[in-house]
Formats: structure tokens, sequence, C-alpha cells
């Protein structure tokens, strides 16, 4: 009855649209199966597994002579946004506290140091704009002792590839990768625009990380752990990227 | 019977569909973590999609889907090219001040403000040109802004290129809002232009007759 043409349009049609519907149904589908899957550390492991792939390429293209951007440093003393209360909320009494080393050859390792001599240490001055993983940014000046530094005075000749922050209470902890840890502007810092910590931005001493989200710029260092393994780390525990590099 | 789009063409259309779609959607669970656009997405928006509070999950997939994505929008735009498609979309370097005159033209036709369309060579009229021209520029700028935003200090001349970490973010946000506004004209058209049209881009073929 009909013409071959439209017998033509009617098929190809008839195919194509099946064929849609079945690209449709497996997309779907696919979607469906992604957030079944069993979690890793709050995400399904696919999506972690690719954040890994994703870490695995961008530390392949780090490099520590890339700076942050350094806009001049604010008047001394001007007020920095403060945000995040996490792991400062237990007391502390600040004329005892130590900074504490950990690990991997616990005892060999383990030593105390006192704010005292951290701040004998070689001083560093640096400006950046550290960026929080939610979206904003804040701009401030810094003063303490470049990781690299402390590295030399702790008189470690080995590069465990992970470094672990905890605060004094244990309630914040942070690891990091060992590249980021010796870049220029990472600072055991105690003072901000000049000044010394206040309590909220993490006294008395505490983590700078700039090429890090700011979640991994740990406030009130309590303990610092070295080792080859990947250590604990909060908000990698809560569905975030554990490498969260800038 | 007259072969219209090509099957890749055809699927990686309506792929491109979806994962911009999976892209906007987790990039509002990012952009909630920190609104500064306000008061561009009401409160109610937040609640009626369940935006709140997602920016982990919504970092993870942006950062997931963003490769599929860029990879079918590089297949779409390499295969453009080889098959000389691209000819029918690419305005001719000498020809641009027609192609605005003839796209304004079009757009008083669309409005109901014009009797006539514009004389056309090829299966697109000099708006669509422009749109579809429009939207593969705006596909390379969210990669680069995107990337601007994601790497600020290992990518930082990207970023200083693109007016610097706010500014780059602002762009990646416009381009993204550019999507849904340009998907809401895209449907107004091709619902007006009928059901033959819409077969070319499922099925690839058109009729000879009446070339809309």
């Amino acid at each position: 009855m009909k013409d071959p043409i439209a017998r033509e349009v009617h098929k190809r049609t008839r195919r194509s649209i099946l064929a849609g519907l079945a690209g449709a149904v497996i997309g779907i589908s696919g979607w469906k199966w992604l957030f079944s899957q069993e979690r890793d550390e709050g995400l399904p492991w696919p999506l972690r597994r690719v954040l890994g792939l994703n870490e695995t390429l961008a530390s392949a293209c780090y490099s520590n002579s890339r700076l942050t951007p350094q806009p001049p440093a604010p008047a001394p003393g001007s007020p920095i946004r403060i945000n995040g209360p996490l792991g400062l909320e237990s007391p502390v009494d600040f004329t005892q506290w130590s900074l504490r080393i950990a690990g991997p050859f616990e005892g060999e390792y383990e030593k105390e140091f006192s704010l005292d001599e951290i701040r004998k240490m070689p001083r560093t001055e640096t400006t950046t704009e550290l960026k929080c993983i939610e979206g904003w940014t804040e701009r401030f000046s810094y003063s303490g002792v470049k990781f690299s530094d402390f590295l030399v005075q702790l008189g470690r000749p080995d590069r465990p590839a992970y470094v672990g922050f905890e605060t004094p209470d244990g309630e914040y902890y942070v690891s990091l990768d060992m590249d980021s840890m010796l870049h220029p502007q990472t600072l055991l810092a105690y003072e901000m625009n000049g000044k010394p910590l206040l309590i909220a931005h993490g006294a008395p001493l505490r983590l700078l990380v700039p090429v890090k989200y700011g979640i991994k710029s740990l406030k009130r260092v309590g303990t610092i752990t070295f080792s080859d393994e990947r250590l604990p780390d909060y908000w990698a525990e809560r569905g975030y990227d554990w490498y969260a590099g800038l | 019977m007259i072969e219209k789009h090509p099957r890749l063409i055809r699927w990686t259309h309506w792929l491109n569909f979806a994962l911009l779609a999976i892209m906007v959607w987790s990039g509002v669970l990012i952009y909630w973590a920190n609104d500064v656009y306000r008061p561009f997405f009401p409160l109610w928006f937040y609640n009626f999609f369940r935006i709140n509070h997602r920016l982990a999950e919504g970092m993870a997939i942006h950062f997931t889907f963003m490769w599929p994505t860029a990879v079918n929008g590089t297949v779409y735009f390499v295969y453009l090219l080889i098959s000389g498609q691209s000819r029918e979309i690419f305005p001719h370097p000498r020809s641009w001040l027609r192609l605005g005159r003839d796209a304004f033209r079009v757009a008083l036709y669309d409005l109901g403000l014009a009797k006539e369309l514009p004389r056309q060579d090829g299966i697109y009229n000099a708006a669509q040109k422009i749109a579809y021209s429009g939207i593969l520029l705006m596909g390379m700028g969210s990669i680069a802004s995107g990337l601007a935003i994601y790497k600020p200090i290992q990518a930082y001349w990207l970023t200083s290129l693109l007016g610097g970490y706010d500014f780059a973010r602002l762009i990646h946000f416009v381009l993204a809002m550019g999507y849904v506004l340009f998907l809401i004209i895209h449907v107004i058209q091709v619902l007006r232009a009928g059901w033959r049209n819409l077969r070319s881009m499922i099925a690839g073929f058109d009729l000879p007759g009446e070339i809309k």
C-alpha cells in the first residue's frame, strides 16, 4: 500500500527511536548503579576512584615553583575571616602546649618542641590568598617556619610520602602529601597579619598550606605524624576529595 | 531522502544534553556553598531541588563527569570539522555583517514582527549559525574557566588570563546559566519547527521539499 520511501522513513524513524530509548535506559541504569555502589569514605566507590585518578594526574603536573598569588600585605592587625571551630572547642593550657612529632619510627623520632623553640627556627613571612572549598577567598600575610626548614631542624633526612596533623584534642585531623608540604608557602605559622594568632585562628601554632583548600590548614597543631601510608583525614572521611589541591 | 545529521553527531548531541544537565546540576550543588551572586537562586529553588548541604557530593560528581563531558564535546567538535558539517554552522569570516543583520531579521520573524525570513544558504539560518557556533565557543570557555578555578595555582597563567579567580568563577557560572537559556530557546524553536526537523536529529534524515 505505502510507497517504498514512506516505508523506509517509518523503518528508520522507529529504529532510531528504539536505539535512543535503549541508550536512555542504559544511561539511567548506569546512573542508578553508580549511586547504589558501596560507599568509600562517604562516596560511591567509582566516584572516589575517579577523584584518585584526578589526584594522580594533578600530582604528576604539580610543581612547587608555582606560588600562590601574593597580594600586598594587609595592614598589621587587619581582621581575618574566622571559619570553623573544629578541634578548638576543648580547653587547652597554652603554657603547657608543645608540638609533638610522632612516627613512623616511633620512639626514635618522637620529639617535642615548645613555641619558643619554634620561634627560634628560621622565620618566613609571606602573603597569600587562601581559598575555601566553599568558594570564597581570604587575603592575609602570615609568619612562621617554613615546613621544609622545620624538617631540617627536625633532622629528618628521609621524606615520608605523607604528613598528618592533629589538634591536641584529636577532634580535627588532616593529612597531606609531602610535595605540598615542601611548597615554599607552606608554613607552621604563629602570626597572621603581623599579630600573634588569635585562638580562633589556631593559637599557638597552625598549619597554612595555600596550595590546598583551607580545610587542610589545620589550626592549633598538637601532633605531627609522618608516614609512608596515607593518614586519616577528617573531610576526606566525609565525602570530600582527599587531595584538595589547587 | 536527504542525509542531514550523521550518526555520530546525533549521539554526541543527545549525550551532551544529559552530560550538561549533570554538570549544571552538580555545579549548582557546589555554587550553593558560597552563593555570591545573590539573589540569583531564591531559597525555594534550593529547597525544591534539594540543593542544600551537598557540596562534597556535588564536587565528586562534577569532577567525575567533567571527563565524559569534555571528551564527548571534543569528539563532536572534531567530527564536525573533519566531516565538513562545520561549513554549515560556522559563519564565513567575510559575511559577519550580513550574518548579524540576517540573524536580527530571523529573530524579528520568530517574534512575529516580520513577515519574511531572510534568504538562507545551507541548512541553518543566520540565527542558528550564531547559536550553534556560540554554544561551541561556550563549551571551550567552560573548560578553560573550569580549569582556571579547579587548579588556580598550578594553572595560574590561565586563571590570570581569565581575569583572576573570582572573575573566572563568574565566567564559569554565566556560561552554565547560558546553557540553560540556550536549552529553553532551543526547545521552543524545535517545537515550532515541527516533527520533521526533530526527526532529523533522531533518525538523521530529512525529506526533500520544504527544508527548514
